[in-house]
């Protein structure tokens, strides 16, 4: 079935599968590996985006479902080659090992920031319950949050 | 396959009359991680997110009802004085899972582990069910539920929401699971006084093939409040052994099994624990709110 959404801010369309996820639709047919496939049973958060500025997994949305909606991918956040304050956070803080949470951990950390820009270590755990990490032990992802939301703060984005 | 976009609810109506074998989605949570895994390939889709109908709750006095497809985030948001039904909704998943994630979802996929449910069974909540013949019809919570998965939804209907009479004493919701987040129920159970009714409720879940009420540990200790004066004087002590005796009764309403979550031994002793602490905060709570007033 053809579908009509708003990708990163530009109206797409993709011919999809009835029964494809958002995920498969955006890896697939749009052309935006970023957001990744691990479970496809919403455990993971690696394929985590918005939809209608909500955070969700796309795994679980049926392609279908983005009809006429908003979605935006972690492929927004970079301009060109720079990168988002978060990104550059998770970089600096060692928060990146084989990389493949990265894209789902960036999004959800930016939704976090973006609606809290001070929340204390319990918060950050609890907002990325829904992200898992295999390599880092999830102490420099807590540090980079850190070092992002002091950016945030001092206004970088 | 094939997926439908009702933008209203008598749209939907109309195409789960003429086609009842298709499947309502609304988070697809559930529905979702079946057909990404093949598990289920369902001919036709119905896709609920469109109807604002049932995106929606009323407060009338005390009586509340919720919208099918009102989420767990939503609900947290707007109706975080529905304290069990708020706690259970704080528990489910991951913020991704709750922004998706519905009431409606809950009730149709009829897990024992469903953690809206207990909530619903102690509230004594009726399921409201819809459809174009025969417009809305109520049914009591519990002859809803029939069974694992299981419902007495018939093919034409969509679950239009749950509606109950909202309690006025404390209330509470609590889960054991292997971690804080993201965890399927071993246990779960909702606590809840109403001081009006001088009745207590307790329901449970993951202990039977679906969420159950204790009747006996209920009635137990009503008449235990009543013994002691506590239903008149929220400052009156309950007497020693009565937690204890309570918790007992609760635990024989159980009928848990063995599995991969938990063995039944476990689960029962996990229910005694939770039974006592949630009859303990809550006589805690009306006992701090009786000394401020
Ligand atoms: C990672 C993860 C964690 C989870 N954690 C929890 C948890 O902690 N606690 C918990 O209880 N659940 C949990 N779940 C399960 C799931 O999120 C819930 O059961 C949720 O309430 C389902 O709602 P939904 O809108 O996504 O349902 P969907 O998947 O869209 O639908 C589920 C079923 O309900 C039917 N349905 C939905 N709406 C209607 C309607 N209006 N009328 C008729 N039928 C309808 C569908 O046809 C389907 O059979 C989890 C799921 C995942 C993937
Ligand atoms: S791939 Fe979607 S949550 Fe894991
Ligand atoms: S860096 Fe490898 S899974 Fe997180």
């Amino acid at each position: 079935m053809l579908i009509r959404l708003r990708v990163n801010g530009e109206w797409r369309e993709a011919d999809v599968w009835p029964g494809s996820s958002l995920l498969f639709a955006l890896r697939e047919e749009l052309g935006l590996p970023g957001s990744k496939n691990a479970c496809e049973q919403g455990e993971c958060g690696s394929c985590t985006v918005w939809l209608d500025g909500e955070l969700v997994c796309s795994c679980l949305v049926l392609a279908a479902q983005a009809h006429e909606r908003t979605v935006r991918t972690v492929e927004s956040l970079s301009e060109g080659d720079r990168l988002h304050p978060v990104q550059e956070a998770f970089l600096e803080a060692g928060a990146v090992q084989c990389g493949f949470c990265t894209p789902g951990l960036v999004v959800a950390v930016t939704d976090l920031l973006e609606r809290d820009p001070s929340p204390d270590e319990l918060a950050v755990r609890e907002a990325l319950a829904g992200n898992l990490c295999r390599c880092t032990g999830y102490a420099k992802i807590v540090d980079a949050v850190g070092l992002a939301a002091e950016r945030r703060r001092e206004g970088a984005w | 396959m094939e997926v439908l976009l009702p933008r209203t609810l008598e749209e939907a109506l109309a195409m789960k009359a003429s086609t009842p074998e298709a499947v309502p989605i609304a988070g697809g949570t559930d529905l979702m991680v079946e057909i990404n895994f093949d598990h289920a390939r369902p001919e036709i889709l119905i896709d609920l997110t469109r109807v604002a109908e049932l995106a929606s709750w009323r407060l009338d006095g005390d009586r509340l009802f919720v919208g099918a497809g009102m989420t767990y985030a939503r609900l947290l948001r707007e109706l975080p004085q529905m304290r069990a039904l708020a706690e259970a909704s704080r528990s489910v998943g991951s913020p991704q899972i709750r922004n998706r994630g519905t009431l409606g979802g809950n009730l149709g996929t009829a897990s024992p582990a469903g953690d809206s449910l207990p909530v619903l069974a102690a509230h004594d909540a009726e399921v409201v069910l819809i459809s174009a013949a025969r417009g809305e019809r109520s049914v009591p919570w519990d002859a809803f539920l029939v069974g694992v998965k299981r419902t007495s939804a018939r093919p034409d209907e969509l679950i239009l929401g749950a509606r109950w009479r909202a309690l006025g004493g404390p209330q509470s919701f609590s889960k054991v699971g292997t971690r804080n987040a993201m965890v399927i129920a071993v246990v779960s159970l909702c606590f809840a006084l109403d001081p009006e009714a001088r009745t207590a409720r307790v329901a449970l879940g993951s202990v039977a093939p679906t969420v159950v009420r204790a009747p006996e540990a209920e009635a137990f200790l009503a008449a235990a409040f009543e013994d002691a004066g506590v239903w008149d004087d929220p400052g009156a002590p309950v007497p020693g052994g009565t937690v204890e005796a309570f918790a007992e009764r609760v635990v024989a309403a159980t009928r848990p099994i063995d599995d991969v979550r938990g063995s039944a031994a476990y689960r029962r002793h996990a229910v005694r624990v939770l039974a006592q602490r949630a009859l303990r905060w809550a006589v805690g709570e009306r006992a701090t709110e009786a000394m401020v007033s």
